[in-house]
């Protein structure tokens, strides 16, 4: 019943397990508080991320978002009847600091499954140091490829950049442009992983990329190669980078006389309706970015989500926010899986029948449908999110995996 | 679109122009490469945001209390910074140049955040008719503005009484004084007006690019120090021309489909010019080299 489950399908679940006699204290079996679980039976999670710190944004964010599912879970239950108690830790942006965050979790609180990191640099690290223990754990937010191939241990629950190039290649090629060039920043991992993966796809599947020009950090001029790609008359242009430079290429292009498309991922989140307008409203029509969340998304799951964090915290949840709660949702989906097999919290079996639970099953989080098939990459629907005449976030379409 | 590039490389050599000005000008009369000068501008751009975008004033008064702000600051750092040095080794005000530099970027990032401010715009006015060419208004001011602030600038250090005790200074210094030329107030004017240049540059680069970051000044200072050097430093139309050779080469390099390579070519220009002609374009021989 595990393999494919909403939340609240899942809730009503264990809720129901709870209920069932015999399994309700079984986690005393093993005589006393035992690693991962304590004497109340709950189940231990570790959280980490940069909490204080130039990342602190991203690493609050997360975690907010982890927190509140795992609040909700327990209150709706918790696995199995346990309540899940998390154990957080701040790693300051630090890779040293997240090994030891994570051999602390390991060895001191003796947890079973861990939500994080959330950059990439010290994501890595924590992989790495995770193999040997077969520690299930489930990166909300770090988008480097490398992070899931150390061990089978590893998830996310964001996509990667070359997965984000290659779904504006799907929709460019949905709609029908014929040519596309492309703009992106030269020393960027992001920006030159998007830009390769989009022309790769985009090429094979007869779309002309008709220039690709690059631009330097810092550099605020790009009138130059705006003209050049504007001279190839391409239907779109791809901008895959962050809304500070999105915002000014837009402006110099309209400026210009381009009143075409432009396609972004999820970078461009943030250009206008947040702390600043990085662009006109008038200047953002036709443009065009993909994202694992926003706030003008109004599925049902997604609006409640929003509803239950304004509540929660008194202000919009953004990206990092939704994909802290799906990580948790990810891994809250592999306990289950483990308390189902009737696993002492905190063995080798027991992470075994995580990651287990976690690679077969399906979660209907509010970033969409996640699924894992082989790999800890998830196969994931991607929002289409476009602009209002006043500018504002709409979702135009959904782009399943 | 080769008429475009030419604007196109027109615009931002005018800005590097301006900016190279303010950083000649300085290195003209005391011989000091002030690092700060780039940092200076982006104190003026966040003038202009913090005039219009948080106490909602009109345009106009931005841009005064921009120039005002940022000739005040320079003003203000000879004094805290480099007056106490005046007699020190060379070396001494450099690296004082670059700490100066460092503290107001991480100063700016601390008081309005690391994220960029967006500058409102200055006027509707977005582009002109010339010739039946539609044109950026912001390109056009920017090369009038230049062209108006080199010929200023000629006439103040060529005609004026004050223009003369600058070059004096920038002779001998001992020698000036001996003669009651004030020094001190002789350098800090060099400082004000060089700043002054910086705002109006912030006031112009706002209206082009439209956004203040802490770090704005860094890449567009080293820029117009490569044109100040190309053009030979110290001299007036050395820096319009070195600014507008780099903001040429710049647009070109990236015009032929190699834009890759933009910066790089910008730095082997001036590896270049240091190797076949030390002294730029228009230097005089100088023994102090830079």
């Amino acid at each position: 019943m595990f393999e494919n489950v909403s939340r609240r399908q899942f809730v009503t679940g264990s809720a129901a397990a709870a209920l069932a006699l015999g399994l309700v204290g079984c986690g005393g079996n093993g005589g006393g508080a035992s690693e991962g679980g304590d004497a109340s039976g709950a189940i231990k999670v570790g959280i980490m991320g940069p909490h204080t710190g130039d990342n602190s944004s991203y690493g609050l964010a997360c975690l907010n978002g982890t927190q509140l599912y795992f609040k909700q879970l327990n209150a709706d239950g918790g696995v199995n009847g346990k309540q899940v108690e998390p154990v957080v830790y701040d790693e300051k942006g630090d890779a040293t600091e997240a090994v030891n965050a994570y051999n602390r979790l390991v060895q001191e609180d003796g947890v079973t499954g861990i939500v994080g990191d959330v950059t990439t640099g010290p994501t890595i690290a924590v992989a790495k140091a995770s193999v040997t223990d077969n520690m299930p754990c489930v990166t909300p937010s770090a988008t480097a490829a490398d992070v899931v191939t150390y061990g089978d241990n590893y998830f996310r629950a964001c996509v990667t950049d070359p997965e984000q190039g290659r779904v504006m290649a799907n929709f460019a090629v949905e709609q029908g442009y014929k040519s596309v060039a492309t703009l992106y920043l030269n020393g960027s991992d992001y920006s030159e992983g998007v830009n390769a993966a989009f022309c790769e796809e985009a090429e094979a599947a007869g779309i002309t990329i008709t220039a690709q020009e690059s631009y330097a950090e810092g550099d605020v001029d790009f009138n130059s190669q705006l003209t050049n790609i504007i001279g190839t008359n391409p239907d779109a242009i791809l901008v895959p980078n962050y809304y500070q430079d999105d915002g000014m290429i837009v402006t110099q292009a309209r400026a210009q006389g381009y009143d075409k498309v432009f396609l972004g991922v999820d970078g461009w989140s943030g250009i206008y309706g947040g702390s600043e307008n990085y662009a006109d409203a008038a200047d953002l029509h036709d443009c065009y970015y993909c994202c694992a969340f926003s706030s003008s998304n109004e599925s049902e799951i997604a609006t409640k989500f929003v509803e239950d964090y304004e509540a929660e915290y008194g202000e919009t949840p953004t990206n990092f926010c939704a994909l802290g709660y799906d990580a948790a949702m990810v891994l809250a989906n592999g306990l289950a899986a483990a308390e189902e097999a009737g696993l002492e919290p905190g063995s080798d079996d027991y992470k075994q029948a995580v990651i287990d639970g976690i690679a077969s099953g399906t979660v209907e989080g509010v970033t969409g449908s996640i699924a894992y098939e082989g790999t800890g990459d998830p196969v994931k629907s991607s929002l289409i999110i476009t602009f209002a005449e006043d500018g504002a976030e709409e979702t135009f379409e959904v782009l399943e995996a | 679109m080769f008429i475009t590039q030419v604007l196109n490389g027109l615009q931002l050599g005018s800005i590097y122009a301006l900016v190279a000005l303010g950083y000649t000008m300085v290195y003209g009369i005391i011989l000091l490469l002030n690092f700060a000068h780039g940092d200076i501008i982006m104190v003026g751009a966040y003038v202009s945001w913090l005039v219009m975008a948080q106490l909602g004033l009109p345009p106009v008064l931005a841009i005064v209390l921009s120039v005002a702000a940022c000739t005040l600051v320079g003003v203000l750092i000879d004094k805290v910074a480099y007056a106490p040095l005046r007699n020190a080794p060379r070396l001494s005000i450099l690296i004082t140049a670059i700490g100066v530099s460092y503290f107001l970027e991480n100063g700016a990032q601390l008081v309005f955040g690391a994220d960029a401010k967006v500058v409102p715009a200055y006027t509707d006015l977005t582009t002109v008719q010339v010739a039946g060419l539609s044109l950026s208004f912001p390109s056009v001011l920017t090369v009038l503005v230049t062209i108006a602030a080199t010929v200023a600038l000629t006439l103040v250090v060529q005609k004026t009484k004050l223009g003369k005790a600058m070059r004096a200074v920038s002779e001998d210094m001992g020698a000036a004084r001996l003669m009651g030329i004030n020094v001190n107030s002789t350098i800090s004017f060099t400082f004000a007006v060089g700043s002054a240049l910086a705002g109006i540059g912030a006031v112009l680069y706002a209206m082009a690019y439209t956004q203040a970051n802490p770090t704005m000044g860094m890449m567009l200072g080293t820029k117009a120090f490569v044109a100040a050097v190309l053009g030979g430093i110290g001299s007036i139309p050395g820096a319009v021309v070195g600014g507008l050779l780099v903001g040429f080469a710049e647009v070109f390099v990236t015009a032929l489909g190699l834009s890759v390579w933009k910066d790089a070519v910008v730095f082997l220009l001036l590896i270049i010019v240091l190797v076949v002609r030390p002294t730029g374009i228009f230097g005089r021989t100088m023994s102090e080299k830079v």
